[in-house]
């Protein structure tokens, strides 16, 4: 797996000390959008806007789908050899964008899509889709618990310990190893939701 | 930049503490679970034996969590209750969204009570492993020196 065990960050000269980027763990500017969304995938449950739910399922899925694939399988081995300074920044500028959008778009993709769903009769007993249903609930199932219990905890301790004075480096390489670890399965298990996303909307 | 300073023995990284978030996420998981089973016979009423066992088991796993935490000494409190509410209304707010959806559906009754319970389990067990998992990383404050191990309660 990726290698990413020697990030060094703080405990330098003073003058790098001085260079780190200022990390946000929550980059309040992206709060407003993420209310609008919220209150978009709200108003297409209450409203059962057909279009509205199409929309905030296929556009939070591909995002989803998308960064998920990209971030495991694409930045997560390139993280590993870059310099351990670059590797710092950025961290530092990345990881808070994750921590606002993607749980931004599992929510918009789920909620839309279970409403989608029962709307389209996809759930029915009788629906040739409601296996290839149950099946891509077990997958996202297994992907929440990983992106919950896991890469999103390590990613905002990581944030934390970046914010500190004197950044603990082996803290954030052990954090670290454990983020593009569960990146990487994650990134895996979206292409079984690829597969099944594909079938059910053609049968 | 010069090398990463090794790891003191007793220093936060080093150090046993008891497994809080392997606890919780099993009990994430299980809520995982039983929200499949139940979603899985939507439109129709579920089977709600094996769902509520699911959540109980979860709720109590969540407790041994809670408590498991709640013993530790000395632990980082304050960037613990500083995660732990942000992220809990985080999470309030994201359960929320999908309770809505589900009363919206119609789901009314016993089966609502056991899909509120499990939203009312995640909500928790989501702040409590990223508050716990920011602190066990963290220096406790006014704390210095090496600490001891923490894995089995006081």
């Amino acid at each position: 797996m990726t290698d990413v065990g020697n990030m060094q960050v703080g405990a330098v000269g003073t003058a790098q000390v001085a260079a780190r980027p200022t990390i946000q763990v929550v980059p309040l500017k992206g709060l407003p959008i993420v209310a609008a969304v919220v209150a978009f995938v709200i108003a297409s449950i209450a409203g059962n806007w057909l279009w509205a739910l199409t929309f905030c399922h296929v556009v939070g899925g591909g995002l989803w789908t998308a960064i998920d694939l990209f971030v495991g399988l694409i930045v997560g081995p390139m993280l590993g050899r870059l310099s351990p300074a670059a590797r710092a920044e950025f961290t530092a500028r990345f990881m808070p964008k994750m921590v606002l959008l993607m749980p931004t778009l599992v929510l918009m993709t789920l909620a839309a899509g279970f409403q989608l769903a029962l709307k389209l009769g996809n759930l029915s007993p009788a629906s040739p889709n409601h296996g290839w249903l149950v099946a891509s609930f077990c997958v996202v199932g297994v992907m929440a618990v990983i992106a919950l219990g896991v890469l999103e905890p390590a990613n905002i301790a990581v944030l934390f310990e970046m914010r500190t004075p004197d950044p603990d480096g082996a803290v954030i390489g052990t954090l670290m190893r454990r983020f593009v670890l569960t990146a990487g399965i994650t990134g895996v298990m979206q292409v079984a939701t690829l597969i099944i996303m594909t079938r059910v909307a053609t049968q | 930049m010069s090398a990463v300073p090794a790891t003191a023995p007793g220093s936060a990284p080093s150090r046993r503490f008891p497994p809080v978030a392997g606890l919780t996420t099993v009990s994430l998981g299980l809520v995982v679970i039983g929200g499949i089973l139940m979603a899985s016979y939507a439109p129709r009423r579920p089977p709600l034996g094996v769902p509520v066992a699911i959540t109980v088991a979860s709720a109590a796993l969540l407790l041994a969590g809670g408590y498991l935490t709640s013993r530790l000494r000395p632990f980082a409190w304050d960037r613990f209750f500083l995660v732990f509410r942000w992220a809990l209304l985080a999470y309030v707010i994201s359960a929320g969204v999908i309770g809505f959806a589900f009363i919206k559906d119609h789901v009314r009754g016993a089966p609502l009570a056991v899909v509120l319970a499990m939203l009312a389990i995640y909500a928790l067990d989501v702040p409590l492993i990223i508050a716990f998992t920011v602190a066990r990383y963290s220096s406790p404050a006014r704390h210095a020196g090496s600490l001891p191990d923490v894995s089995q309660p006081t």
